[in-house]
Protein backbone atom coordinates (compact mmCIF):
# COMPACT_ATOMS: atom_id res chain seq x y z
CA UNK A 1 0.00 0.00 0.00
CA UNK A 2 1.30 3.41 -1.00
CA UNK A 3 1.90 6.00 1.67
CA UNK A 4 0.02 9.26 1.31
CA UNK A 5 2.42 12.18 1.29
CA UNK A 6 1.65 15.56 2.80
CA UNK A 7 3.19 17.72 0.08
CA UNK A 8 1.74 21.12 0.92
CA UNK A 9 0.01 22.75 3.88
CA UNK A 10 -1.64 26.12 4.40
CA UNK A 11 -3.33 27.66 7.41
CA UNK A 12 -4.82 31.14 7.68
CA UNK A 13 -4.23 32.97 10.92
CA UNK A 14 -7.02 31.80 13.25
CA UNK A 15 -8.90 34.61 14.96
CA UNK A 16 -11.59 37.18 14.99
CA UNK A 17 -12.27 38.42 11.45
CA UNK A 18 -16.09 38.44 11.27
CA UNK A 19 -16.24 40.22 7.93
CA UNK A 20 -14.23 37.60 6.03
CA UNK A 21 -16.27 35.06 4.07
CA UNK A 22 -15.64 31.34 4.24
CA UNK A 23 -14.66 31.30 0.57
CA UNK A 24 -12.05 33.99 1.12
CA UNK A 25 -10.60 32.15 4.12
CA UNK A 26 -10.35 28.86 2.24
CA UNK A 27 -8.86 30.59 -0.81
CA UNK A 28 -6.05 31.98 1.37
CA UNK A 29 -5.31 28.59 2.95
CA UNK A 30 -5.35 26.83 -0.42
CA UNK A 31 -2.99 29.37 -2.03
CA UNK A 32 -0.51 28.76 0.80
CA UNK A 33 -0.88 24.98 0.45
CA UNK A 34 -0.32 25.04 -3.33
CA UNK A 35 2.70 27.36 -2.97
CA UNK A 36 4.15 25.06 -0.34
CA UNK A 37 3.54 21.96 -2.48
CA UNK A 38 4.81 22.94 -5.91
CA UNK A 39 1.87 20.99 -7.36
CA UNK A 40 -0.08 22.60 -10.25
CA UNK A 41 -3.79 23.11 -9.54
CA UNK A 42 -4.67 21.24 -12.74
CA UNK A 43 -3.30 18.02 -11.27
CA UNK A 44 -5.89 17.97 -8.47
CA UNK A 45 -8.41 15.20 -9.06
CA UNK A 46 -10.77 15.71 -6.13
CA UNK A 47 -11.51 18.18 -3.34
CA UNK A 48 -12.52 17.05 0.16
CA UNK A 49 -13.81 19.97 2.21
CA UNK A 50 -14.95 20.12 5.85
CA UNK A 51 -17.41 22.67 7.19
CA UNK A 52 -19.93 22.54 10.01
CA UNK A 53 -22.12 25.62 10.36
CA UNK A 54 -22.05 27.27 6.93
CA UNK A 55 -25.84 27.32 6.65
CA UNK A 56 -26.20 29.13 9.97
CA UNK A 57 -23.19 31.45 9.71
CA UNK A 58 -23.31 32.36 6.03
CA UNK A 59 -26.63 31.06 4.73
CA UNK A 60 -24.46 28.94 2.46
CA UNK A 61 -24.99 25.30 1.71
CA UNK A 62 -23.44 23.32 -1.14
CA UNK A 63 -19.99 24.54 -0.21
CA UNK A 64 -17.96 21.85 -1.99
CA UNK A 65 -18.01 23.39 -5.47
CA UNK A 66 -17.85 26.89 -4.01
CA UNK A 67 -14.61 26.11 -2.22
CA UNK A 68 -13.05 24.28 -5.18
CA UNK A 69 -13.82 27.43 -7.18
CA UNK A 70 -12.30 29.63 -4.46
CA UNK A 71 -9.15 27.50 -4.60
CA UNK A 72 -9.01 27.75 -8.39
CA UNK A 73 -9.55 24.02 -8.83
CA UNK A 74 -11.92 22.47 -11.37
CA UNK A 75 -12.01 19.01 -9.83
CA UNK A 76 -15.21 17.64 -8.31
CA UNK A 77 -15.67 18.61 -4.67
CA UNK A 78 -17.58 17.17 -1.73
CA UNK A 79 -18.33 18.78 1.61
CA UNK A 80 -17.95 16.72 4.78
CA UNK A 81 -19.91 17.51 7.93
CA UNK A 82 -19.17 15.77 11.21
CA UNK A 83 -19.40 18.74 13.56
CA UNK A 84 -15.95 19.70 14.81
CA UNK A 85 -14.43 16.60 13.16
CA UNK A 86 -15.56 17.72 9.70
CA UNK A 87 -12.13 18.06 8.15
CA UNK A 88 -10.78 15.06 10.07
CA UNK A 89 -13.24 12.87 8.20
CA UNK A 90 -12.44 14.75 4.98
CA UNK A 91 -8.75 13.91 5.41
CA UNK A 92 -9.62 10.28 6.08
CA UNK A 93 -11.61 9.92 2.88
CA UNK A 94 -8.89 11.75 0.95
CA UNK A 95 -6.33 9.25 2.27
CA UNK A 96 -8.57 6.36 1.21
CA UNK A 97 -9.03 7.86 -2.27
CA UNK A 98 -5.28 8.02 -2.84
CA UNK A 99 -4.62 4.61 -1.31
CA UNK A 100 -7.23 3.03 -3.55
CA UNK A 101 -5.34 4.30 -6.57
CA UNK A 102 -8.34 6.29 -7.80
CA UNK A 103 -6.48 9.59 -7.36
CA UNK A 104 -2.87 10.73 -7.13
CA UNK A 105 -3.43 14.34 -6.08
CA UNK A 106 -6.18 15.76 -3.88
CA UNK A 107 -6.92 19.02 -2.11
CA UNK A 108 -8.38 18.57 1.36
CA UNK A 109 -9.18 21.05 4.08
CA UNK A 110 -11.89 23.02 5.77
CA UNK A 111 -13.03 26.43 6.84
CA UNK A 112 -15.39 27.99 9.32
CA UNK A 113 -16.74 31.49 9.74
CA UNK A 114 -18.07 31.86 13.29
CA UNK A 115 -17.38 35.20 14.95
CA UNK A 116 -19.95 37.02 12.81
CA UNK A 117 -22.58 35.11 14.79
CA UNK A 118 -21.51 36.63 18.13
CA UNK A 119 -20.99 34.56 21.28
CA UNK A 120 -24.64 33.65 21.80
CA UNK A 121 -25.18 32.86 18.12
CA UNK A 122 -22.05 30.74 17.88
CA UNK A 123 -22.99 28.92 21.10
CA UNK A 124 -26.36 28.13 19.55
CA UNK A 125 -24.78 27.02 16.27
CA UNK A 126 -22.29 24.74 18.04
CA UNK A 127 -25.11 23.22 20.08
CA UNK A 128 -26.68 21.68 16.98
CA UNK A 129 -23.93 19.06 17.09
CA UNK A 130 -25.75 17.65 20.14
CA UNK A 131 -29.07 15.78 20.23
CA UNK A 132 -31.58 18.55 19.58
CA UNK A 133 -34.57 16.85 21.20
CA UNK A 134 -32.94 15.33 24.25
CA UNK A 135 -30.02 17.64 25.02
CA UNK A 136 -30.30 21.06 23.40
CA UNK A 137 -33.96 21.56 24.32
CA UNK A 138 -33.09 20.81 27.94
CA UNK A 139 -30.65 23.73 27.81
CA UNK A 140 -27.43 21.79 27.36
CA UNK A 141 -24.76 23.88 25.63
CA UNK A 142 -21.49 22.53 24.30
CA UNK A 143 -19.41 23.88 27.15
CA UNK A 144 -22.17 22.47 29.36
CA UNK A 145 -21.73 19.00 27.85
CA UNK A 146 -17.98 19.01 28.48
CA UNK A 147 -18.64 20.39 31.94
CA UNK A 148 -20.88 17.37 32.60
CA UNK A 149 -17.98 15.15 31.51
CA UNK A 150 -15.48 17.08 33.63
CA UNK A 151 -17.67 16.76 36.71
CA UNK A 152 -18.16 13.05 36.01
CA UNK A 153 -14.39 12.66 35.60
CA UNK A 154 -13.63 14.39 38.90
CA UNK A 155 -16.18 12.16 40.66
CA UNK A 156 -14.81 8.96 39.16
CA UNK A 157 -11.06 9.56 38.99
CA UNK A 158 -10.35 12.65 41.09
CA UNK A 159 -8.59 15.81 39.98
CA UNK A 160 -9.84 19.35 40.06
CA UNK A 161 -10.05 22.67 38.25
CA UNK A 162 -6.45 23.47 39.04
CA UNK A 163 -5.31 20.39 37.10
CA UNK A 164 -7.35 21.60 34.13
CA UNK A 165 -5.88 25.09 34.49
CA UNK A 166 -2.45 23.58 33.84
CA UNK A 167 -3.70 22.31 30.47
CA UNK A 168 -4.75 25.84 29.53
CA UNK A 169 -1.48 27.36 30.77
CA UNK A 170 0.51 24.81 28.75
CA UNK A 171 -1.40 25.38 25.54
CA UNK A 172 -1.21 29.17 25.83
CA UNK A 173 2.53 28.83 26.39
CA UNK A 174 2.85 26.64 23.29
CA UNK A 175 0.99 29.19 21.16
CA UNK A 176 3.38 32.05 21.93
CA UNK A 177 5.65 31.53 18.86
CA UNK A 178 2.85 30.31 16.55
CA UNK A 179 1.98 33.13 14.17
CA UNK A 180 -1.27 31.44 13.22
CA UNK A 181 -2.56 31.30 16.80
CA UNK A 182 -5.50 33.38 17.98
CA UNK A 183 -4.13 33.87 21.50
CA UNK A 184 -0.41 34.52 21.79
CA UNK A 185 -0.48 35.48 25.43
CA UNK A 186 0.81 33.58 28.43
CA UNK A 187 -1.64 32.94 31.25
CA UNK A 188 -1.16 31.70 34.79
CA UNK A 189 -3.01 29.05 36.77
CA UNK A 190 -4.47 31.88 38.84
CA UNK A 191 -5.77 33.64 35.70
CA UNK A 192 -7.55 30.45 34.69
CA UNK A 193 -9.02 29.81 38.13
CA UNK A 194 -10.25 33.39 38.52
CA UNK A 195 -11.84 33.66 35.06
CA UNK A 196 -15.63 33.94 34.77
CA UNK A 197 -17.68 30.75 34.66
CA UNK A 198 -18.89 29.39 31.36
CA UNK A 199 -20.46 26.22 32.72
CA UNK A 200 -19.23 24.90 36.07
CA UNK A 201 -16.61 23.49 36.60
CA UNK A 202 -15.36 25.05 33.35
CA UNK A 203 -14.39 28.70 33.18
CA UNK A 204 -13.44 31.00 30.33
CA UNK A 205 -9.87 29.69 30.11
CA UNK A 206 -11.05 26.09 30.00
CA UNK A 207 -12.80 26.86 26.73
CA UNK A 208 -11.41 27.33 23.24
CA UNK A 209 -12.30 30.62 21.60
CA UNK A 210 -14.79 31.20 18.80
CA UNK A 211 -12.67 31.53 15.68
CA UNK A 212 -12.65 32.19 11.97
CA UNK A 213 -10.11 30.38 9.83
CA UNK A 214 -9.26 27.81 7.22
CA UNK A 215 -6.73 25.08 6.56
CA UNK A 216 -5.77 23.25 3.37
CA UNK A 217 -3.54 20.31 2.53
CA UNK A 218 -2.28 18.99 -0.79
CA UNK A 219 -1.92 15.23 -0.49
CA UNK A 220 -0.42 12.97 -3.14
CA UNK A 221 0.47 9.36 -3.70
CA UNK A 222 4.04 8.37 -2.96
CA UNK A 223 4.58 7.67 -6.66
CA UNK A 224 3.45 11.17 -7.65
CA UNK A 225 5.66 12.78 -5.00
CA UNK A 226 8.71 10.82 -6.15
CA UNK A 227 8.11 11.24 -9.89
CA UNK A 228 7.82 14.98 -9.43
CA UNK A 229 10.73 15.16 -7.01
CA UNK A 230 8.61 16.89 -4.35
CA UNK A 231 10.10 17.91 -1.03
CA UNK A 232 7.60 15.98 1.10
CA UNK A 233 9.23 13.97 3.85
CA UNK A 234 6.06 13.34 5.89
CA UNK A 235 3.35 10.79 5.12
CA UNK A 236 0.00 9.94 6.65
CA UNK A 237 0.65 6.29 7.50
CA UNK A 238 -2.37 5.51 9.63
CA UNK A 239 -6.02 6.51 9.67
CA UNK A 240 -8.81 5.57 12.06
CA UNK A 241 -12.34 6.64 12.85
CA UNK A 242 -14.69 5.87 15.71
CA UNK A 243 -18.33 6.60 16.37
CA UNK A 244 -20.63 6.61 19.37
CA UNK A 245 -24.17 7.46 20.49
CA UNK A 246 -24.96 11.09 19.75
CA UNK A 247 -26.27 12.05 23.19
CA UNK A 248 -23.80 12.04 26.06
CA UNK A 249 -26.33 10.45 28.44
CA UNK A 250 -26.52 7.38 26.19
CA UNK A 251 -22.80 6.56 26.60
CA UNK A 252 -21.63 3.73 28.77
CA UNK A 253 -19.16 6.06 30.56
CA UNK A 254 -19.71 9.78 30.99
CA UNK A 255 -15.99 10.41 31.51
CA UNK A 256 -14.45 8.47 28.67
CA UNK A 257 -14.29 8.74 24.87
CA UNK A 258 -14.55 5.25 23.36
CA UNK A 259 -14.91 6.64 19.82
CA UNK A 260 -11.46 8.22 20.15
CA UNK A 261 -10.09 4.97 21.56
CA UNK A 262 -11.44 3.03 18.58
CA UNK A 263 -10.08 5.60 16.12
CA UNK A 264 -6.69 5.50 17.83
CA UNK A 265 -6.48 1.71 17.87
CA UNK A 266 -7.40 1.57 14.21
CA UNK A 267 -4.87 4.26 13.24
CA UNK A 268 -2.07 2.69 15.30
CA UNK A 269 -2.69 -0.72 13.73
CA UNK A 270 -2.93 0.82 10.28
CA UNK A 271 0.43 2.55 10.70
CA UNK A 272 1.99 -0.39 12.51
CA UNK A 273 2.91 1.71 15.53
CA UNK A 274 1.84 1.86 19.17
CA UNK A 275 1.00 4.70 21.50
CA UNK A 276 4.54 4.50 22.87
CA UNK A 277 5.92 5.43 19.45
CA UNK A 278 4.13 8.77 19.35
CA UNK A 279 6.67 11.58 19.74
CA UNK A 280 4.27 14.50 19.43
CA UNK A 281 0.49 14.89 19.14
CA UNK A 282 -2.15 17.44 18.36
CA UNK A 283 -5.36 16.47 20.15
CA UNK A 284 -8.82 18.01 20.16
CA UNK A 285 -8.81 20.26 23.25
CA UNK A 286 -12.00 22.21 22.62
CA UNK A 287 -12.12 22.29 26.43
CA UNK A 288 -9.30 21.51 28.83
CA UNK A 289 -11.04 18.32 29.99
CA UNK A 290 -11.22 17.20 26.34
CA UNK A 291 -7.42 17.04 26.16
CA UNK A 292 -7.39 14.85 29.27
CA UNK A 293 -10.02 12.49 27.83
CA UNK A 294 -8.23 12.39 24.47
CA UNK A 295 -4.77 11.46 25.73
CA UNK A 296 -6.34 8.71 27.86
CA UNK A 297 -8.36 7.35 24.94
CA UNK A 298 -5.22 7.36 22.79
CA UNK A 299 -3.28 5.40 25.44
CA UNK A 300 -0.75 8.21 25.78
CA UNK A 301 -1.90 8.30 29.41
CA UNK A 302 -3.60 5.61 31.49
CA UNK A 303 -7.31 5.94 32.27
CA UNK A 304 -7.68 8.27 35.25
CA UNK A 305 -4.10 9.51 34.93
CA UNK A 306 -4.37 12.08 32.14
CA UNK A 307 -5.64 14.74 34.52
CA UNK A 308 -2.16 15.24 35.99
CA UNK A 309 -0.20 15.07 32.71
CA UNK A 310 0.08 18.81 32.06
CA UNK A 311 0.54 19.70 35.74
CA UNK A 312 3.35 17.18 36.14
CA UNK A 313 5.02 18.16 32.87
CA UNK A 314 4.54 14.93 30.92
CA UNK A 315 2.75 16.71 28.06
CA UNK A 316 4.46 20.10 28.15
CA UNK A 317 6.84 21.21 25.39
CA UNK A 318 9.79 19.59 27.15
CA UNK A 319 7.82 16.61 28.45
CA UNK A 320 7.83 12.97 27.31
CA UNK A 321 5.06 13.47 24.77
CA UNK A 322 4.41 17.13 23.99
CA UNK A 323 0.70 17.65 23.38
CA UNK A 324 -0.65 20.54 21.32
CA UNK A 325 2.60 22.31 20.56
CA UNK A 326 0.58 24.51 18.18
CA UNK A 327 -1.35 25.89 21.14
CA UNK A 328 -4.19 23.48 20.47
CA UNK A 329 -7.77 24.52 19.92
CA UNK A 330 -7.49 26.27 23.27
CA UNK A 331 -4.99 28.92 22.19
CA UNK A 332 -4.49 28.47 18.45
CA UNK A 333 -8.26 28.75 17.99
CA UNK A 334 -11.02 26.48 16.74
CA UNK A 335 -12.69 27.39 13.45
CA UNK A 336 -14.39 24.04 13.69
CA UNK A 337 -14.44 22.90 10.06
CA UNK A 338 -10.77 23.81 9.65
CA UNK A 339 -9.46 22.22 12.83
CA UNK A 340 -8.88 18.62 11.72
CA UNK A 341 -6.89 19.62 8.62
CA UNK A 342 -4.96 22.26 10.55
CA UNK A 343 -3.87 19.62 13.07
CA UNK A 344 -2.41 17.51 10.24
CA UNK A 345 -0.61 20.61 8.93
CA UNK A 346 0.84 21.36 12.37
CA UNK A 347 2.05 17.79 12.96
CA UNK A 348 3.57 17.57 9.47
CA UNK A 349 5.37 20.84 10.05
CA UNK A 350 6.58 19.76 13.51
CA UNK A 351 7.96 16.50 12.09
CA UNK A 352 9.57 18.25 9.12
CA UNK A 353 11.43 20.56 11.47
CA UNK A 354 9.70 23.63 10.02
CA UNK A 355 7.45 24.57 12.94
CA UNK A 356 8.34 27.38 15.38
CA UNK A 357 8.12 24.70 18.09
CA UNK A 358 10.07 22.00 16.22
CA UNK A 359 13.06 22.62 18.50
CA UNK A 360 11.15 20.80 21.26
CA UNK A 361 10.83 17.62 19.17
CA UNK A 362 14.04 17.59 17.13
CA UNK A 363 14.28 13.80 16.97
CA UNK A 364 10.57 13.21 16.41
CA UNK A 365 9.67 10.82 13.61
CA UNK A 366 6.09 9.88 14.49
CA UNK A 367 3.18 12.19 15.24
CA UNK A 368 -0.55 11.96 15.74
CA UNK A 369 -3.58 14.15 15.08
CA UNK A 370 -6.86 13.55 16.90
CA UNK A 371 -10.02 15.37 15.81
CA UNK A 372 -13.37 15.01 17.58
CA UNK A 373 -16.97 15.93 16.83
CA UNK A 374 -19.64 16.72 19.39
CA UNK A 375 -19.06 15.11 22.76
CA UNK A 376 -16.93 12.65 20.74
CA UNK A 377 -19.71 10.87 18.91
CA UNK A 378 -17.26 11.22 16.00
CA UNK A 379 -13.50 10.92 16.18
CA UNK A 380 -10.69 10.58 13.68
CA UNK A 381 -7.05 9.81 14.38
CA UNK A 382 -4.22 10.09 11.88
CA UNK A 383 -0.64 8.92 12.35
CA UNK A 384 2.05 10.83 10.49
CA UNK A 385 5.62 9.65 9.99
CA UNK A 386 8.81 10.94 8.45
CA UNK A 387 9.35 8.55 5.54
CA UNK A 388 11.81 10.33 3.28
CA UNK B 1 -41.56 22.31 21.12
CA UNK B 2 -43.70 23.09 18.13
CA UNK B 3 -42.37 25.19 15.30
CA UNK B 4 -43.91 28.44 14.01
CA UNK B 5 -46.64 26.54 12.20
CA UNK B 6 -47.51 24.48 15.23
CA UNK B 7 -45.93 21.28 13.92
CA UNK B 8 -44.90 18.97 16.74
CA UNK B 9 -42.12 16.39 16.94
CA UNK B 10 -43.98 13.10 17.10
CA UNK B 11 -42.65 10.83 19.81
CA UNK B 12 -40.83 13.54 21.70
CA UNK B 13 -43.77 15.87 22.33
CA UNK B 14 -45.95 12.88 23.22
CA UNK B 15 -43.29 11.87 25.72
CA UNK B 16 -43.43 15.33 27.33
CA UNK B 17 -47.26 15.00 27.40
CA UNK B 18 -46.85 11.66 29.17
CA UNK B 19 -44.53 13.21 31.77
CA UNK B 20 -47.09 15.97 32.38
CA UNK B 21 -49.77 13.31 32.85
CA UNK B 22 -47.60 11.40 35.32
CA UNK B 23 -47.07 8.53 32.86
CA UNK B 24 -43.38 8.89 32.01
CA UNK B 25 -42.06 5.90 30.07
CA UNK B 26 -39.14 4.59 28.09
CA UNK B 27 -38.88 2.04 25.30
CA UNK B 28 -37.61 -1.45 25.99
CA UNK B 29 -36.63 -4.29 23.67
CA UNK B 30 -37.07 -8.01 24.59
CA UNK B 31 -33.44 -8.06 25.76
CA UNK B 32 -34.12 -5.33 28.30
CA UNK B 33 -32.26 -2.48 26.57
CA UNK B 34 -33.82 0.90 27.23
CA UNK B 35 -34.05 3.93 24.97
CA UNK B 36 -35.97 7.17 24.48
CA UNK B 37 -38.46 7.95 21.69
CA UNK B 38 -38.82 8.40 18.81
CA UNK B 39 -37.01 5.15 18.06
CA UNK B 40 -37.79 2.10 15.93
CA UNK B 41 -34.64 0.04 16.39
CA UNK B 42 -32.82 -0.91 19.59
CA UNK B 43 -29.31 0.48 19.17
CA UNK B 44 -27.84 -2.19 21.43
CA UNK B 45 -29.21 -5.31 19.69
CA UNK B 46 -31.13 -4.25 16.58
CA UNK B 47 -34.50 -5.45 17.83
CA UNK B 48 -37.46 -3.66 16.28
CA UNK B 49 -39.82 -4.98 18.94
CA UNK B 50 -39.86 -1.98 21.27
CA UNK B 51 -42.57 -1.44 23.85
CA UNK B 52 -43.46 1.26 26.33
CA UNK B 53 -42.42 0.55 29.89
CA UNK B 54 -43.07 2.79 32.91
CA UNK B 55 -40.07 4.93 33.79
CA UNK B 56 -38.98 4.41 37.41
CA UNK B 57 -40.43 7.25 39.48
CA UNK B 58 -37.04 8.64 40.41
CA UNK B 59 -33.53 8.69 39.05
CA UNK B 60 -30.20 9.65 40.58
CA UNK B 61 -28.05 12.57 39.45
CA UNK B 62 -24.74 11.29 38.05
CA UNK B 63 -23.26 14.60 36.94
CA UNK B 64 -24.35 18.22 36.65
CA UNK B 65 -23.22 21.67 35.58
CA UNK B 66 -24.38 25.22 36.19
CA UNK B 67 -24.51 27.03 32.85
CA UNK B 68 -23.67 30.73 32.92
CA UNK B 69 -23.27 31.25 29.14
CA UNK B 70 -26.48 29.94 27.53
CA UNK B 71 -27.76 29.79 23.98
CA UNK B 72 -30.23 32.60 23.09
CA UNK B 73 -33.11 30.20 23.79
CA UNK B 74 -32.15 30.14 27.50
CA UNK B 75 -30.90 33.72 27.95
CA UNK B 76 -33.40 34.61 30.68
CA UNK B 77 -33.03 31.22 32.39
CA UNK B 78 -29.28 31.42 33.11
CA UNK B 79 -27.66 30.58 35.38
CA UNK B 80 -29.36 27.21 35.53
CA UNK B 81 -28.29 23.71 36.42
CA UNK B 82 -28.34 20.88 33.88
CA UNK B 83 -27.96 17.32 35.11
CA UNK B 84 -27.79 13.79 33.77
CA UNK B 85 -29.90 11.46 35.92
CA UNK B 86 -29.78 7.68 35.82
CA UNK B 87 -33.18 5.98 35.76
CA UNK B 88 -31.80 2.46 35.42
CA UNK B 89 -32.33 1.45 31.80
CA UNK B 90 -32.06 5.03 30.52
CA UNK B 91 -30.38 8.26 31.51
CA UNK B 92 -32.06 11.62 31.02
CA UNK B 93 -30.57 15.10 30.59
CA UNK B 94 -32.72 17.79 32.17
CA UNK B 95 -32.78 21.20 33.74
CA UNK B 96 -32.93 21.18 37.53
CA UNK B 97 -36.13 22.79 38.83
CA UNK B 98 -37.25 23.59 42.37
CA UNK B 99 -33.72 23.80 43.76
CA UNK B 100 -31.06 26.51 43.81
CA UNK B 101 -28.45 25.62 41.15
CA UNK B 102 -25.69 25.90 43.75
CA UNK B 103 -27.37 23.27 45.94
CA UNK B 104 -27.35 20.52 43.30
CA UNK B 105 -25.15 17.53 44.03
CA UNK B 106 -24.44 14.08 42.66
CA UNK B 107 -26.61 11.31 44.08
CA UNK B 108 -29.67 13.54 44.44
CA UNK B 109 -32.97 11.73 43.70
CA UNK B 110 -35.02 13.48 41.01
CA UNK B 111 -38.16 12.95 39.00
CA UNK B 112 -38.87 14.20 35.48
CA UNK B 113 -40.95 17.35 35.36
CA UNK B 114 -41.90 19.48 32.39
CA UNK B 115 -41.09 23.12 33.04
CA UNK B 116 -41.42 26.25 30.91
CA UNK B 117 -38.48 28.29 29.63
CA UNK B 118 -38.46 31.84 31.00
CA UNK B 119 -36.98 32.94 27.68
CA UNK B 120 -39.15 31.26 25.07
CA UNK B 121 -42.19 29.96 26.99
CA UNK B 122 -41.46 26.59 25.38
CA UNK B 123 -41.64 23.32 27.31
CA UNK B 124 -38.32 22.19 28.79
CA UNK B 125 -37.56 18.79 30.24
CA UNK B 126 -36.74 19.33 33.89
CA UNK B 127 -35.59 17.20 36.79
CA UNK B 128 -37.06 17.98 40.20
CA UNK B 129 -35.61 16.76 43.49
CA UNK B 130 -38.08 14.59 45.42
Amino acid sequence: MSNVRVVGTGITPFGNVPERTGRDLFAEASIAAFEDSGVPRDDVEAVFYGNFMGELAEHQGHQGPLMAEAAGVRAPATRYESACASSGVAVRDAVYRIRSGEADVVLVGGAERMTNLGTAGATEALAIAADDLWEVRAGMTFPGAYALMAKAYFSKFGGDREDLAHVAVKNHENALPNEKAQYRSAITVEDALEAPWVSTPLGLYDSCPISDGAAALVLTSEAYAEENDLDAPVAITGTGQGGDRLALHDREHLARSPAARKAGEEAYADAGVGAGDIDVAEVHDCFTIAEVLAIEALDIEGVGEGISAARDGRTTADGETPINLSGGLKAKGHPVGATGASQIAEVASLLAGEHPNSEHVEDATTGLAHNAGGTVASATVHVLEVVA
Amino acid sequence: MSDERGVQDAGYDEWLDAVEDGNAFYLECPNGHGSLPPRRVCVDCGSTDLERVDLPETGEIETFTVTHVPTPAFEEDAPYATAIANFGSVRITGQIVGLDPDAVENGLEVEPKVTISETTDERVLGLEPV
